[in-house]
C-alpha cells in the first residue's frame, strides 16, 4: 500500500506559515514577493485537490500469512 | 397404553407381570408433563449454575421451599449478553419436562429476564464498564483530538451494512480527498465480538491511516451487544489513531462509545466529525488568500513609504547641497568680484588699451597721434595722444 497521498493538510500549513510571515512585517520585499509567488502556487493546488479529487473506497484484505492487501471498492 | 392419565391404573402389585420398563414410565411422565404444564413463567434464584462447553447453560432455580433443574440451549442463551450471577433473581419463561434419561423434571428455559430493573445486559454493562474505568480507559484525558485534515480512513464495520453506505456518501459528499479503507467484519452474531477486535487490530497495521471509525447502524440491543463486549472497547481503547465510535441510532450508547475518542450518534455523523467540509476549506483558502494580498500590500507600502522617505532625503541632500553651492558661488564671485579690475574702475581709474587691446602701462607706449581706447567704470572713450 502507498504511503504518500497529495495532502491537503500540507498546502493549507505551508499557506499558514506564509501568511504569518507577510503578516510579520520583518521581511525584505524581494522575499515577500518570493513567499507571495509560493503561496499562490499553493493556493492553486489545494483549490485543485478541492475540486479534483474523488473518494477511493478499498477493502482490507489479510492472505493467511497476515500479508495486508486491499481490492477497489465500487458503491 | 399411553393417553391414560392414571399412571398406577395397570399396576399389579406383586407381580412382575404388567410392570412397566423405566422408559416407558419416564416417557409417559414427560408427556403428561408436557400436555399438563405447557408453559410456565417461574420466578426464582439461580443456583449451581454451569456452562457446558457445547454452549448450554445447566443451573437450578430456587426459593425457600422447592427448587428445580433448568436447562437453557445454546441457541437461546446466545441472544444473553452473558450468564447470570448465582444467586440472582430471575423469571424464566420455560416448558417444564421430563428428562428421561435421569428420570429428572425439569424446565426448559426460553428466555431469561433478571428481576432487577434493567436487567441481565445493564449488570453485565455496569460489570465491563467498571472494569474499564479501573483500567482508565474512560478517562476524558485519554481522549485524542480527530486530525483537522485526515487522508486516511479506516472503516471497521460490515461490507454491507447500512453504516458503510451512510458513511461513503457524506465522505464523497463533504471531503472526498481521502482514501477510505474498509475493514469488513460481522457485526453481530456470536463471532461479532472476535471479528471486530480482529480488524480493530487490524487497523494497527495499515500504513498512514491517521483516524479509524467503528460502528454498524441501528439494531436491536441484542444486534449492538458485541459493541458492548468488554474485549472489543479494549480493543478500540488500543487502536493508535484517534478513533470514532458510531453504534446504531442516536439514543443507544454503548461501551465502545465511552472508550472511542469520540462518539458519533450514527455512522453519518461519524462522517461528519471525520472530515473537514470542501466548503468550509474552501472559505478557509480564500481567507487566506486574502491575508496574504494584504500581507504583501503592507510590503510594498512599506516600500513605497521608504522609497519616498528616500526621495524626500535625497531631495533635502540635493537642496543643501545646491544651498551649500550658490553660496559658495556668491561667495565665490565676490571673490571674483574683488579681484576684477572693473571694480578698480568705480574706483576712478581707467585702463588704456591700444586698437589690439593691449594694455598700455608706461608714457613709453603712447607714441605721438596714437589712437587708443580709455576703459572707464561704465564704458569706452576712444582717445588720441597729443605728444609729451
Amino acid at each position: 500500500m502507498p504511503e504518500s497521498m497529495p495532502s491537503f493538510r500540507s498546502e493549507i500549513e505551508r499557506l499558514e506559515e506564509i501568511v504569518r510571515s507577510l503578516e510579520s512585517d520583518d521581511l525584505d520585499l524581494d522575499d515577500a514577493l518570493v513567499l507571495f509567488e509560493e503561496g499562490v502556487r499553493r493556493l492553486k493546488a489545494a483549490r485543485g485537490l478541492l475540486r479534483e479529487s474523488e473518494l477511493t473506497v478499498k477493502r482490507v484484505l489479510e492472505d493467511a500469512n497476515g500479508t495486508l492487501s486491499t481490492d477497489d471498492v465500487s458503491l | 397404553m399411553v393417553g391414560d392419565l392414571d399412571l398406577f391404573s395397570a399396576a399389579a402389585v406383586d407381580s412382575g407381570e404388567g410392570a412397566w420398563s423405566v422408559a416407558d414410565v419416564t416417557k409417559r411422565a414427560r408427556r403428561l408433563i408436557e400436555a399438563g404444564l405447557n408453559r410456565v413463567w417461574v420466578k426464582g434464584e439461580v443456583t449451581g449454575f454451569k456452562a457446558y462447553r457445547s454452549g448450554h447453560w445447566y443451573f437450578s432455580l430456587r426459593d425457600a421451599e422447592a427448587q428445580v433443574r433448568c436447562v437453557m440451549w445454546r441457541t437461546d442463551n446466545q441472544r444473553l449478553p452473558g450468564p447470570p450471577d448465582e444467586g440472582t433473581q430471575v423469571f424464566v419463561d420455560a416448558r417444564p419436562t421430563v428428562w428421561e434419561e435421569r428420570g429428572e423434571f425439569r424446565l426448559t428455559v426460553r428466555q431469561l429476564v433478571p428481576t432487577d430493573t434493567g436487567g441481565l445486559w445493564q449488570l453485565r454493562l455496569e460489570r465491563a464498564k467498571a472494569a474499564l474505568e479501573r483500567d482508565g480507559l474512560l478517562d476524558p484525558a485519554r481522549k485524542r483530538p480527530l486530525p483537522s485534515y485526515p487522508r486516511r480512513v479506516a472503516v471497521v464495520t460490515s461490507a454491507d451494512g447500512a453504516a458503510l453506505k451512510d458513511i461513503v456518501s457524506v465522505i464523497s459528499r463533504r471531503w472526498p480527498l481521502i482514501e477510505l479503507l474498509l475493514v469488513s467484519v460481522r457485526v453481530q452474531g456470536e463471532v461479532a465480538e472476535a471479528e471486530l477486535c480482529a480488524g480493530l487490530e487490524l487497523v494497527n497495521r495499515l500504513p498512514g491511516v491517521d483516524l479509524a471509525i467503528v460502528g454498524r447502524g441501528g439494531g436491536s440491543r441484542e444486534d449492538l451487544w458485541a459493541f458492548n463486549s468488554e474485549r472489543v472497547a479494549r480493543a478500540v481503547a488500543a487502536v493508535r489513531v484517534p478513533t470514532i465510535s458510531a453504534v446504531g441510532h442516536e439514543t443507544d450508547v454503548t461501551l465502545t462509545d465511552l472508550v472511542a475518542d469520540v462518539r458519533a450518534a450514527t455512522p453519518s455523523a461519524a462522517a461528519e466529525a471525520a472530515v473537514p467540509s470542501s466548503a468550509a476549506a474552501a472559505e478557509l483558502l480564500g481567507g487566506l488568500a486574502q491575508r496574504m494580498v494584504r500581507g504583501l500590500t503592507g510590503y510594498t507600502d512599506v516600500g513605497r513609504e521608504r522609497l519616498a522617505r528616500t526621495a524626500d532625503r535625497l531631495t533635502a541632500a540635493a537642496q543643501a547641497q545646491l544651498e551649500r553651492r550658490s553660496s559658495r558661488l556668491e561667495s565665490l564671485g565676490g571673490m571674483l568680484d574683488a579681484l576684477s579690475p572693473l571694480k578698480v574702475l568705480n574706483r576712478g581709474y581707467a585702463v588704456a588699451r591700444d586698437a589690439k587691446g593691449r594694455v598700455l602701462k608706461r608714457t613709453r607706449d603712447f607714441s605721438a597721434d596714437l589712437e587708443f581706447n580709455l576703459t572707464v567704470s561704465d564704458g569706452d572713450v576712444r582717445a588720441k595722444s597729443v605728444g609729451e
